[in-house]
């Protein structure tokens, strides 16, 4: 019962934030110097005034904001996003192929990330104050200060510039077909951008779960086990591994909006064809139904992330879990 | 002359911390030249008020002092002393701790796989479950899902796992009703009974008495007398210590008769005699170091007593 309620509940809220998201994009656009017209035909068009008036009254440029908003809500439930103007194609379509880039580059760095930083991190909580403890302390301290594009341009400069280990961009090479182009290519593309990427959200997971570890080392259930014998290898795999790693997938899946906000930063560095650059084209370009489209997937994404979050809290933690069933 | 099981000779626990507001550090003791002694088949309580550094006591004996511990003095278990070597033999074997409370169980680990630990087996756990009246099921539980009677019997089962010579409780009962408190004691004393030590720490000089056969008086980081049981029953006279004096006078029982001062914060002892500024006997021998004396068959630091 009380699952269902709690889908209910999630459900509501997401189609609330999704409501909210959209709404305030919509007026941020409405309101920005973006004039649609302009955008779509061009700057030195020749129409006359009648067809640009005509265009105007067809698309309703003129009516008030909530009648617009209304109408572009009725559509986008319909699943008519619009056109974009940059690519000259609708909207989900582009934000299809797009997404998919996006995805294969955040999930592997996501992945990467969280694996390595994890362990990182517990090495370091076990280790702390040591040598390696310091130095991977002052690493993820650097780098989080950093920001993303700048590691992007350090590692073009490094591996692809000087060292010509990887091309320089892009998820293809120059001039191929698209039928020669093997997956080696792709994934030789896809190195930088995903070091990059990961390098850049490491930190956070790292710092987290070595905190977390020396919280856990001097907990008192620590003393309990080493009193009763345990050697530092069992306590370890048997109680810090235990209590440390749900709160890190946690906080790894509530990560989502970093990693996006990275993702969009990397692939420009790195001309990389997902929603990132697309999102910067968009802008250039004043396409508002590409914004627009690219604002409410990349909520539906963040939000996916903080809701796996909670349900994994929920299933794994027994303190939770038991709670809850009665 | 029973077999001597733990004996603890001029124990001295000092914490190197920084001096407040500087960056200088100091060391801070916290237990001065303690000596205490357990044999098989007693309980030997250890008594002293909330706060007064009892429970390091047992962090010493069980190697669990934190990393700006310094030790002094002589820890030995049958005669031989605890070696980091040693304790792997010993600690969750023939040597059990029993924690103050359930806070000591790893929360996300089931009750049943704990109390087996990483030495114990299910049928001994079986076993012991039912020894001590807690459900076959109890062991799918987590530690938050236990009742305060279920914990203490959960910590119980624990620490006679590896059926152990020499228990270590430190504060067994606080935050149990009478009856559990006592059933609890009784544990100890049937663990007793059938030959092991057991060295009770706890400021509940009742229930200690209860079961206890010796007790000893802990007091600002030392311990300034130990009696047998009979002599704190029969009254303040039997004692030796004033400080002891003193303890059983402020019993509810006897009045609840209070005397001025407080216990002396570890960084501004007194010289000499640790009870110095309070006793109402002191002169010129108190203000000496008070060695450890025998006297009537118990055992005291006091230049004065008899």
């Amino acid at each position: 019962m009380i699952k269902k309620k709690n889908v209910l509940s999630e459900t509501l809220r997401m189609i609330i934030l999704l409501f909210l998201v959209s709404f305030l994009a919509f007026v941020l656009i409405v309101k920005s110097p973006i004039d649609p017209l302009v955008s779509y035909i061009g700057t030195e068009s020749t129409l006359s005034q009648e067809a640009k008036d005509e265009i105007v009254e067809y698309w309703g440029l003129n009516d008030p904001l909530p009648e617009r908003f209304a109408t572009w809500l009725v559509n986008i439930l319909h699943g008519d996003m619009g056109t974009s103007i940059t690519y000259k194609k609708p909207v989900i379509d582009v934000i299809k192929t797009r997404f998919a880039y996006s995805v294969v580059l955040m999930m592997l760095a996501w992945a990467f990330s969280g694996i390595l930083g994890f362990i990182v991190g517990i090495i370091c909580g076990i280790r702390q104050g040591g040598f390696f403890d310091r130095i991977i302390k002052l690493f993820c301290l650097t780098v989080k200060s950093a920001p993303t594009f700048w590691l992007g341009l350090m590692f073009l400069v490094i591996f692809a510039v000087e060292l010509g280990l990887f091309p320089i961009g892009m998820a293809v090479p120059m001039g191929k077909l698209a039928s020669q182009v093997t997956i080696w290519d792709r994934l030789h593309h896809l190195i930088l951008p995903v070091i990059t990427l990961t390098v850049a959200n490491i930190s956070e997971i790292v710092l987290y779960t070595r905190q977390r570890v020396v919280e856990i080392i001097n907990s008192d259930f620590i003393l309990y086990a080493r009193a009763r014998g345990e050697n530092e290898k069992q306590i370890i795999t048997r109680h810090v591994l235990r209590n440390v790693i749900l709160p890190a997938i946690t906080l790894q899946f509530s990560s989502f909006s970093e990693l996006f906000g990275g993702m969009a930063l990397a692939e420009n560095v790195f001309a990389y064809p997902g929603i990132g650059t697309a999102t910067t084209a968009a802008a250039l370009n004043g396409d508002a139904p590409l914004l627009l489209g690219i604002a409410l997937i990349s909520a539906v994404f963040v939000f996916t992330g903080n809701l796996i979050a909670n349900i994994l809290y929920g299933v794994c933690d027994p303190r939770i879990r038991e709670s809850e069933a009665k | 002359m029973k077999e001597n099981i733990l004996k603890i000779e001029d124990l001295v626990v000092a914490f190197s911390m920084y001096k407040s507001g500087t960056f200088k550090k100091e060391k801070l003791e916290v237990i001065h030249s303690l000596s205490l002694d357990v044999d098989a088949g007693e309980i030997v309580a250890v008594v002293g008020s909330s706060g007064s550094g009892k429970s390091i006591l047992a962090s010493a004996v069980l190697n669990l002092l934190p990393g700006n511990a310094v030790t002094g003095g002589k820890i030995t278990y049958k005669g031989k002393e605890i070696t980091k070597e040693r304790q792997k033999e010993l600690f969750g074997k023939e040597i059990a701790f029993i924690p103050q409370s359930v806070d000591y169980l790893d929360p996300l680990m089931k009750v049943g796989k704990q109390v087996q630990g990483v030495f114990g087996t299910d049928e001994r756990r079986k076993e012991l479950f039912s020894k001590y009246r807690l459900e076959e099921d109890t062991k799918n539980k987590y530690p938050f899902q236990l009742s305060g009677g279920m914990a203490r019997r959960v910590l119980i089962t624990g620490a006679v796992m590896g059926k152990p010579d020499l228990i270590i409780a430190d504060e067994p009962t606080p935050g149990l009703d009478l009856e559990m408190a006592k059933e609890t004691l009784d544990h100890l004393r049937s663990f007793a009974d059938n030959g092991a030590a057991v060295l009770l720490i706890t400021h509940d000089i009742d229930l200690a008495l209860n079961v206890a056969d010796r007790v000893a008086v802990f007091y600002a980081g030392t311990i300034v007398e130990v009696a047998p049981k009979s002599d704190f029953l029969a009254g303040k006279d039997a004692l030796r210590h004033p400080y002891s004096k003193a303890f059983i006078d402020a019993l509810p029982q006897n009045g609840f008769k209070p005397i001025p001062g407080s216990q002396p914060y570890a960084g501004s002892l007194p010289k000499g005699c640790l009870f110095l500024d309070r006793c109402p006997y002191k002169d010129d021998a108190c203000t000496a170091e008070q060695a450890e004396r025998e006297i009537r068959s118990g055992k005291v630091r006091c230049a004065h007593a008899s």
